[in-house]
């Protein structure tokens, strides 16, 4: 945690409210979001109870697994689903602008530019918290691979046809979701967290209620005793007033209501299947509706004010104005969005169980990047997130009180005119260390020459080296004068592309040598868990 | 006992040498791994290896991870063979290597791997190899510091070469990713992990060996860091008790810094103990005491006697480091430094420390008045790292109070499945040197 964050969560705690820590909202928020209240069941991965879901505040729709065992019923809930999310998905996928994309060219070799597709906008998938967010990648994990009557007509429990490639949209969306800054599926707490600083542990932020206490606690009342509140309050019944966001539940709603709920709708099932006549039967179809419609209540009630909680906090960013780079960086999940469309559409089998090698290696070079990147443009989209790397040392602001031209040694001497500037910050400068400033946004570097005097003076002199144009004379604008206010960063604000990986066929033989011809993967064996 | 009569440093550190040249010029197998301890003379050998493969006509491309270590092996081969063709290949930016290069005649740079086609030696970072594209790849590479390497650097570079000597230091910082890698976790080829269990998971025949010798550690370090970091593969030190002095000119004035600069000359290790308290990460009474110690060593006239010389090499600050676990406590050290008037002391974290060699070494523990033990300030490599860059002496500057955090903060680190299990875990080196410390300790109170 940085020193600012510290102190804006002391002064959370002083003061009893979440203190901004940014000015601008860093991440991107569609119009049109598609919201995802999940609920699983206690002690069964991946078997989920039920769902609100939709891009309608006033009309989600609730989706329920009455006995979440049932294999059959939790295929209807995930046909459901993906009635909800793939149309929603669709609806972006078919509007289109032209754009361009660097290839390289199967019989030249060379790079050559191509005219593509890309999506003009992309979907946004948001749940209540981090765990929601792994709750999708389950998902996803657990459906992609399923089998369809159409593709194994032996498959003991067929798949309804959309099931396994709502997976392979939930897996692509839960792996984009760890690439540093983007945005097609987001955890509102996470989004939250990093606008505002409550006075409770990163740990308790993950409780939506209570951190949104914090953010914006009733009136007459302190963001602690709210959150705690929100946290602890309970009804007469025993049951929590504010529910967790999920997907866990509370045990004492298991316990006292989920539980024996079940139970009535197990004997109503059992009853109405040995009905004898059919009478009977219709007396028995009704106390099994009634069953179940408990339960949808039930899960209705645990579900709601997650939901509310959600657009509550879609409402607070909203407020917000967006940063400068946060449409660059949504420019690049859709072309996410636009990739896994064209891979879905040209029938590529679904994501593997594990990434090979260059994959892996290809991934992790892409979020480091995104990850330099984004602390990099949320300095520069933001100055109360550049204070806090001025107070880490590692950028300075101040005002240019000396400008004197000097030019380099060589045949055609280039300007290089030394800049001083006045600054109370304490940057870490190493000797010749680079810094780089905004022009016209686009860095321009210098070279830390020395200091003026002695520490406290707080006069650097920087060598500026580049973006002055060709000729003798600086470029007008180019360098800075007099009376400027200026920020340096000691970090770059752009990053370089890594090296080209060998293509997967190539992997060496350090690395295992060549993965081989990928086999279809084989679906997930039944297991005895399965069949309850 | 025979064993500790008949062991001669010398002749096994040649015998391990020899036998990892036989398997790199003669085996049969794609890579031979060698585990070298800290000072166990692992540039020697890689610039030994270097000069016979060049001999035997091999091309060689020589892989290190940081420009500084690919300048320092440059100049080690120039030195050893002034007549060997060496290219240098480095990057476009501005000042891409140490001008020193300029001297040597024999020496070729450029930033186009194509203008050094042919040498016999072409030596690089990992970083810039990665952007080479070869038709015919390399006969042979030497890999140094192979273990602070990642394993996506290495398939980065891997289609470069046939075969290859992997040398480095298993006991150092592994290498680190800025995001999250848990999802690879367990994979043999999990990219954020080191280069060498990438290496060993695919190839488990390969070759390994190992230097069982540290010709840097005094006869009073080696046990402790062999004992403490590198359990089931002990080393020794090349020197004995005797062979090694460190003497003052000035004598102490009685304060807590002269006694426990007085107690590492004596012992090799000294614990400087502040009362124990919690603190922000710059502590500006360790931060102080850090300094003291440094400016009370150089005014001290200190003069250090050892195997290399007759006449003892007087205490200078170039022969000094301080070394920390963050970036900000150093810049806090190198300020108070200059507040005293010192120059030229090397200060800077575990990280930039590593390979590097110092007299005397003052160190901050990354325990210090921290109110809770990070995976970060536990991990095994960085107290090792700062705990074996000394030639002579070791101070250590710390908070009571370290050993009550790390007993109320045991590592609960997940165990992922498929992963390589690190022994010893940090908490138990802590322990180990901790104890060690201890017989050393000198309380001060500033």
């Amino acid at each position: 945690m940085s020193l600012i964050t510290t102190l804006a969560r002391l002064e959370a705690v002083t003061t009893g409210r979440a203190q901004p820590t940014a000015t601008v909202r860093h991440r991107h928020l569609s119009e049109r979001p598609l919201v995802l209240v999940p609920l699983t069941t206690a002690g069964e991965a991946g078997a989920p109870l039920g769902a609100l879901v939709g891009t309608d505040r006033e009309a989600p729709r609730l989706l329920v697994v009455a006995q979440p065992r049932d294999r059959e019923l939790r295929f209807a809930f995930l046909a459901e689903l993906a009635d909800v999310v793939l149309p929603y998905l669709d609806s972006y996928a078919d509007v289109v602008e032209a754009a361009e994309r660097s290839e390289t060219d199967p019989e030249t070799g060379k790079r050559v530019k191509v005219e593509v597709e890309l999506c003009a906008d992309a979907p946004q998938l948001i749940v209540p918290s981090r765990a929601g967010v792994d709750f999708v990648r389950l998902l996803g994990r657990s459906m992609r691979f399923r089998r369809t009557a159409e593709q194994d007509p032996e498959t003991p429990y067929p798949a309804p046809a959309r099931v396994p490639l709502l997976g392979r949209w939930l897996t692509h969306f839960g792996e984009r979701s760890r690439v540093p800054g983007s945005s097609l599926l987001t955890a509102m707490t996470e989004v939250l967290g990093r606008h505002w600083a409550t006075g409770q542990s990163s740990l308790e932020d993950q409780h939506l209620g209570a951190q949104l206490a914090w953010i914006a606690p009733p009136p007459g009342e302190t963001g602690a005793q709210a959150a705690l509140r929100a946290e602890l309050a309970r009804d007469a019944a025993g049951q929590l007033r504010c529910p967790p966001a999920g997907p866990a539940t509370d045990p004492a709603f298991d316990n006292k209501l989920l539980a024996p709920a079940i139970e009535r709708y197990d004997r109503a099932r059992t009853a109405l299947a040995a009905a004898e006549d059919g009478l009977q039967a219709d007396d028995r179809l009704g106390a099994l509706t009634a069953a179940e419609q408990e339960i949808r209540e039930l899960v209705r009630s645990r579900t709601l004010p997650t939901w509310n909680k959600v657009w509550e906090g879609l409402d607070l960013l909203r407020a917000l104005p967006e940063g400068a780079h946060v449409e660059e960086r949504w420019t690049r999940d859709r072309w996410s969005f636009t990739g896994h469309r064209d891979r879905v559409v040209a029938g590529e089998p679904p994501q593997p169980r594990r990434d090979d090698a260059v994959t892996a290696a290809n991934k992790l070079a892409t979020r480091e990047r995104e990850q330099a990147r984004l602390e990099a443009q949320e300095a520069l989209d933001d100055p109360l997130v550049m204070a806090g790397r001025r107070l880490a040392g590692e950028a300075f602001a101040g005002e240019v009180v000396d400008v004197v031209m000097a030019y380099s040694e060589s045949k055609r001497p280039s300007p290089r005119p030394l800049v001083t500037v006045r600054t109370d910050d304490r940057p870490h400068l190493g000797e010749r260390a680079k810094v780089f400033r905004s022009l016209g946004g686009k860095p321009q570097a210098a070279e830390f020459v020395g200091r003026d005097g002695e520490e406290e003076d707080g006069l650097l002199v920087l060598r500026i080296v580049d973006k002055m144009g060709r000729g003798k004379e600086p470029e007008v604008g180019s360098v800075p004068e007099k009376g400027d206010r200026l920020c340096f960063t000691l970090f770059e604000h752009e990053q370089r592309g890594g090296a080209k990986l060998p293509d997967p066929e190539d992997t060496p033989w350090t690395h295992g040598g060549p993965p081989g011809e990928q086999a279809p993967e084989v679906p997930d064996s039944v297991t005895q868990e399965d069949v309850l | 006992m025979t064993t500790e009569a008949a062991f001669d440093p010398g002749t096994a550190a040649t015998r391990a040498t020899d036998a990892i040249l036989r398997d790199t010029l003669h085996g049969t197998a794609r890579g031979v791994v060698v585990d070298s301890p800290p000072g166990a003379g692992k540039s020697t050998l890689v610039v030994r290896a270097a000069l016979e493969l060049a001999d035997a006509g091999r091309p060689l491309m020589v892989v290190a991870q940081t420009n500084a270590q690919v300048d320092d092996l440059v100049v080690r081969l120039a030195v050893k063979n002034p007549e060997l063709p060496v290219g240098r290949l480095h990057s476009s930016d501005a000042d891409p290597y140490d001008k020193v290069l300029d001297e040597l005649p024999s020496v070729r740079k450029s930033a186009k791997a194509a203008e050094l086609a042919g040498l016999p030696v072409v030596i690089s970072t990992a970083a810039k190899w990665a952007h080479v594209k070869v038709d015919e790849p390399w006969r042979h590479a030497i890999v140094d510091e192979a273990y602070q390497m990642r394993s996506d650097g290495l398939l980065a570079v891997a289609g470069l070469f046939e075969r290859a000597l992997f040398v480095g230091d298993p006991g150092q910082l592994d290498p680190f990713s800025i995001v999250g890698g848990e999802q690879w976790a367990g994979l043999s080829y999990d990219p954020s992990a080191s280069a060498v269990s990438t290496l060993l998971a695919h190839n488990p025949e390969l070759p390994q060996h190992r230097l069982p010798v540290s010709w840097r550690l005094p006869a009073s370090a080696a046990p402790l860091v062999s004992d403490a970091f590198y359990p089931y593969t002990p080393f020794r030190s090349g020197t004995g008790h005797g062979d090694r002095r460190l003497s003052f000119a000035v004598p102490p004035d009685g304060s807590g810094t002269d006694r426990v600069i007085d107690e590492a000359a004596e012992s090799g290790w000294g614990l400087l103990e502040l009362p124990a308290r919690h603190t922000p990460r710059t502590d500006p009474e360790a931060v102080l005491a850090v300094a003291t110690v440094v400016r009370r060593l150089l005014d001290r006239g200190g003069a250090a006697t050892s195997e290399l010389s007759p006449d003892p090499a007087s205490l200078t600050a170039d022969r000094i480091a301080v070394g920390t676990a963050h970036r900000d406590q150093a810049a806090a050290v190198r300020a108070a430094l200059a507040e005293l008037g010192v120059a030229d002391v090397t200060v800077d974290t575990a990280n930039r420390l590593q390979g590097m060699e110092f007299d005397v070494t003052v160190i901050l523990h990354p325990l210090s008045g921290r109110p809770d033990a990070t995976a970060f300030h536990l991990e095994t490599g960085r107290l090792c790292v700062l705990a074996s860059r000394h030639r002579h002496a070791c101070v250590v500057v710390c908070r009571a109070g370290v050993g009550d955090l790390l007993d109320a903060y045991p590592s609960t680190e997940p165990v992922q499945l498929g992963t390589l299990v690190k022994f010893p875990d940090g908490w138990e080196a802590n322990h180990a040197v901790l104890a060690h410390l201890a017989e050393h300790r000198v309380p001060w109170r500033p």
